[in-house]
């Protein structure tokens, strides 16, 4: 059959196109737009991976992401220099240093929150005093070293952020090819979590295999799941609702490796309620920080 | 809006919102597009690939003519593929075909792919490779499926000038100095589209790598929320003209001179 290729094209580019006429200028559909419906807060954000000499500079940068967005507000930790799973003390305390001169340029836009590595006991306890305590960080992590969380090294930072009543968000996956040096499973912080019922946790990137991490926790009432750090796979958030109930699912990006706007997609792309996107956006971090943020008369 | 990168029917590991062809269509229309290029999740482990091919052109006939475009799958490594590719251009009338290198099993250096190239070529056939459909991270370990090595392509598609080349699910071209990509990346003939491009700046670095008239955009829905790769062209620092020659103008464009 002779093939009329020229036809063919031609009707499929005519659907798209009156005669001659430019390609459709660019505009988001309204129904996609965030900043009118939602407060969002972003628990799970790094200053690495982007442009920038000093840390203002960077989270300048990361506010004129958000701004398109309309992101209210991130969590900043670790990860100005690319991830060291086995951190000196130096290292640990130049980290925070740079966290804390980021979020100081701009307290409106980002809390802080403490980089430990876990296993030099000591020295946490005093960094933890330093940097939260008598600081102005507001939560424990994101923890990712290569001691696992299900360590008893851990207990006694817990027993730290219980006493001030702050969460802590440790690094999980469960990686298909194998863990790395850094990775904890969720598997590791239930078992955690059940040795301080007090304590509140959040499982960071749900393992990355959601479907296996959701059903890990799902038991365990003081852990809550974030969406951060994996590809925007359809059916996470839905299913995390369905198992978890909102109420205990959080909305984290883990930029700059990631991008905003991935991130969000999980949420404001998902078949779920708006009362529940409002929670997992926004509203369940900022019920996780309230007793800190109070204390200290912040914002939340 | 065209995206250049769904799939029709079902994922085989999990249930997807979007994975019947209506309701693929009605959310895609909700959100704003006007032309979506579909593939079919059942190339990746049907082996009768022509019925794969025809079940995709009858489903894209079905929603009206020009708005799902079907791109059918060949597998090289396949007895007799040269007749699904006649098939996928003489019978279904499809403007161009998606390849699975990860889910069939060949590198990009293998010399049935090398001559599938040439003949989508001289039959101006646009060429999509899927580099990869999932993050190995998070697959069934026991069917795991790695991504495609691209580096094979710089060189080849230097030698193929007429070829029309669109590489989904691709991450890491900017910054990534290993010469074959890079000359990929340079190429004229090659175009990428954006569905796992991430970072802080990262469509901004993808079209300084490659060309602000070849990169393309691509959501790789229902896998992924269709919302995560419109949300990254508004999070973007882009001009107005090139988010629309990124959204709709360079797959437009590649369509009607292909």
């Amino acid at each position: 059959m002779a093939v009329d290729r020229r036809t063919v094209v031609k009707s499929m580019v005519a659907s798209l196109f009156a005669a001659g006429a430019p390609a459709q200028s660019y505009e988001v559909p309204s129904s996609a737009l965030p900043e009118k419906r939602f407060r969002i807060w972003d628990v799970h954000s790094h200053l690495g991976a982007m442009p920038g000499n000093t840390p203002e500079d960077r989270l300048e940068l990361l506010i004129r992401h958000m701004d398109r967005l309309g992101i209210e507000r991130v969590i900043l930790s670790q990860g100005f220099e690319e991830c060291e799973y086995h951190p000196s003390p130096e290292q640990v305390r130049i980290e925070n240093d740079r966290v804390m001169r980021a979020v100081k340029r701009f307290p409106d836009r980002a809390y802080g929150s403490l980089y430990i590595s876990p296993d030099n006991v000591d020295f946490c306890r005093e960094e933890f005093d330093r940097c939260v305590r008598d600081g102005p960080m507001v939560s424990i992590g994101e923890i990712e070293t290569d001691v696992r969380c299900n360590s008893p090294v851990f207990d006694p930072i817990v027993e730290r952020a219980v006493a001030l009543d702050v969460p802590i968000y440790q690094h999980t996956w469960t990686n298909s090819l194998g863990n790395g040096p850094g990775d904890s499973t969720p598997f590791d912080l239930v078992e955690l979590a059940r040795r301080h019922p007090q304590g509140k946790f959040v499982c960071m990137h749900t393992g990355g295999n959601w479907e296996l991490g959701i059903r890990a926790i799902r038991d365990c009432k003081n852990i809550w799941a974030e969406i951060a750090g994996s590809d925007p796979t359809a059916g996470f958030t839905e299913m995390a609702v369905r198992e978890l109930g909102p109420e205990r699912i959080v909305y984290g990006s883990d930029v700059g490796g990631r991008s905003f706007g991935s991130q969000v997609g999980k949420v404001l792309g998902a078949n779920i309620s708006d009362e529940a996107k409002k929670m997992i956006l926004g509203g369940n971090l900022r019920r996780l920080l309230q007793p800190v943020l109070r204390a200290r008369g912040l914002a939340s | 809006m065209i995206d250049t990168n769904v799939h029709l029917f079902q994922w085989p590991f999990r249930r997807l919102s979007g994975d019947t062809p209506e309701e693929l269509v009605a959310q895609l229309k909700h959100k704003g597009v006007r032309q979506a290029w579909a593939g079919s999740f059942e190339a990746l482990f049907c082996r009768d690939v022509s019925g794969v091919n025809a079940r995709l052109a009858a489903a894209c006939s079905d929603q009206g003519e020009g708005f799902l475009v079907p791109f059918g799958v060949v597998n090289p490594k396949s007895p007799d593929w040269e007749e699904d590719l006649r098939r996928c251009q003489e019978d279904h009338r499809m403007p161009g075909i998606r390849l699975y290198p990860s889910y069939h099993r060949y590198p990009l250096t293998d010399s049935d792919f090398v001559k599938l190239l040439t003949l989508a070529a001289s039959r101006r056939l646009i060429v999509q490779i899927a580099l990869s459909m999932e993050d190995p991270r998070t697959q069934i370990p026991w069917m795991m499926a790695m991504p495609t090595d691209p580096g094979p392509l710089g060189p080849l598609v230097a030698k193929l000038p007429a070829l029309k080349l669109v590489l989904l699910n691709g991450a890491h071209w900017a910054g990534n100095n290993e010469p074959d990509v890079v000359a990929l990346c340079k190429a004229e003939n090659v175009y990428f589209d954006m569905a796992k491009n991430e970072g802080i700046g990262g469509l901004e670095a993808l079209l300084a790598a490659t060309g602000p008239d070849r990169v393309v955009f691509g959501s790789h829905y229902p896998f992924f929320y269709f919302e995560s790769a419109l949300l990254k062209v508004r999070e973007s620092d882009l001009t107005a003209s090139q988010k629309t020659a990124l959204t709709e103008g360079n797959a437009g464009r590649l369509l009607l001179n292909h």
